[in-house]
């Protein structure tokens, strides 16, 4: 157990490497009760997100969700979360444990029209049901009742009260999420785990999603760097009335970006990257460090991320990373690391 | 928990076994539980002389790097390559082929403030 974000939180249940591999192929259960719970509503509440979030929710339909970006007046991600739409003037949102807080008093300070902000953080646990089995696991659970589609979210009532069921994760793998009372987490999770779902821990939830290259907050992604930099101007829409940031990411995007998040795998076998080591040109000069770095259970091979400068954030480029003094042959590839086998819905 | 009598302990969870003047060292089995999964060994190199509490190799498991510290003072004779190529017999047979290296003893007497299997079985409790 370590703490985490005010949590204590399990690393493994029983191996990295057996959770990882329960979740690429079978299905795992997170436990992801510290994550946090917004709710948004009011006549306005479409038009004030979509001024204090990056992504464009007013292209939501009810029942969907997307994710988005709290970003400050420079562009920099507050927080990374998802956004879902559950009516038409109200929104669910999930946001990052440690950040829970600090997002509240930001949207909280930028709250001017008609909309009313609820921070349920405490009132929810939640639990993450991930791999190519996790419908199944749905179904023996909750056998009168539909997963949402993907990026979907759906709430029903139970007789052990409401859940709010979302298709969406953090490992790249078909599944869903899952919010329920906080007195009725243990039931569900417990649920879960006799239809034949794995727990899983921290540890595994990392490798996971860092073979899909999705960014961990505080490491991948930080007041100082702009989605665009973190290769995400996907989920980002510049082209909306105004929203805190645009201006910084509007002049990045037609100046050019002189950094950015870049994939990097070792090309031959290695001590495990880690975050922080220190990333090289070939000449040996320091060049960035990694903000994640793990050895990839799947992959069986050292992979990180790290801000390279922009001529260099291709991939092919090789590289060395510092392990204790010990330099491992690296190159930049394309994102994600992996992709996993089973399609999703 | 597997703890051979016939081995010598570090409160820092290594193993060792003395033939003659030469005392191979390892991780417990408890040691091995506890980093689960070890994916990464970083032997010392033959030559080098440590002294005992020195940090001496590194066993990495996906989670963590955790330092292996000599438990006594000598000069590293032997690695073993074995469990750089195969990392998991580090878990798989701590006690035999999952040994991590070999030194010269420089002061027998430090052997005696080494636990026993009683003493160690005790503090791992």
């Amino acid at each position: 157990m370590v703490p985490f974000a005010g949590w204590n939180m399990p690393v493994q249940y029983t191996s990295i490497m057996d959770e990882h591999a329960a979740v690429r192929t079978a299905a795992g259960i997170f436990d992801i009760s510290h994550m946090g719970q917004f709710l948004v509503s009011g006549a306005e509440a479409v038009v004030w997100l979509n001024r204090v979030l990056a992504s464009n929710v007013s292209k939501l339909e009810p029942g969907q969700g997307q994710y988005s970006f709290l970003l400050n007046e420079s562009g920099g991600v507050i927080d990374d979360l998802i956004v879902y739409r559950t009516g038409p003037d109200d929104f669910f949102l999930v946001v990052n444990a440690s950040m829970i807080d600090v997002d509240f008093q930001w949207m909280s300070r930028h709250l001017d029209c008609d909309a009313v902000l609820l921070n349920e953080s405490n009132q929810w646990a939640g639990m993450a049901v991930q791999g190519p089995e996790s419908a199944e696991a749905f179904a023996k659970v909750l056998p009168n009742r539909e997963l949402p589609p993907r990026n979907g979210i759906a709430r029903y009532t139970t007789d052990e009260g409401e859940i709010v069921v979302c298709r969406t994760g953090y490992t790249g793998e078909d599944g869903f999420e899952f919010f329920s009372s906080a007195n009725e987490g243990e039931t569900w999770f417990r649920a879960f785990v006799d239809a034949g779902v794995k727990p899983c821990g921290l540890g595994a939830r990392d490798t996971l999603r860092l073979e899909m290259c999705y960014p961990l907050n505080g490491s991948d992604l930080s007041p100082e760097r702009t989605p665009l930099e973190a290769g995400l101007g996907f989920f980002v829409d510049l082209e909306k009335d105004g929203f805190i940031g645009q201006a910084t990411l509007k002049k990045q995007k037609s100046e050019g970006l002189t950094q950015r998040l870049a994939a990097i795998a070792y090309t031959g076998k290695g001590a495990p990257p880690r975050a922080h080591y220190p990333v090289l040109d070939t000449t040996g000069k320091v060049i960035s460090e990694l903000s994640s770095g793990v050895l990839s259970p799947t992959l069986g091979q050292g992979i990180g991320l790290a801000y390279l400068p922009l001529e260099l954030a291709k991939p092919g480029t090789e590289l060395l990373i510092d392990v204790r003094g010990r330099h491992f042959p690296a190159q930049v590839v394309k994102k994600p690391f992996y992709k996993p086998v089973t399609k999703k819905p | 928990m597997n703890v051979p009598q016939n081995l010598r302990y570090n409160t820092s969870h290594e193993w060792v076994l003395v033939d003659g003047d030469v005392a191979t060292i390892g991780i417990s089995d408890h040691a091995q539980e506890e980093l689960t999964d070890v994916v990464f060994v970083e032997l010392p190199p033959v030559g080098k002389t440590v002294d005992a509490g020195d940090p001496t190799a590194v066993v990495e498991s996906v989670k963590a790097a955790s330092d292996i510290y000599a438990p006594i003072s000598g000069e590293i004779v032997e690695v073993n390559d074995g469990v750089e190529a195969e990392p998991a017999l580090v878990n798989t047979d701590p006690y035999g082929a999952g040994w991590i290296f070999k030194l010269r003893i420089k002061d027998v007497s430090q052997l005696e403030k080494l636990l026993d299997a009683a003493g160690y079985e005790a503090m791992i409790g």
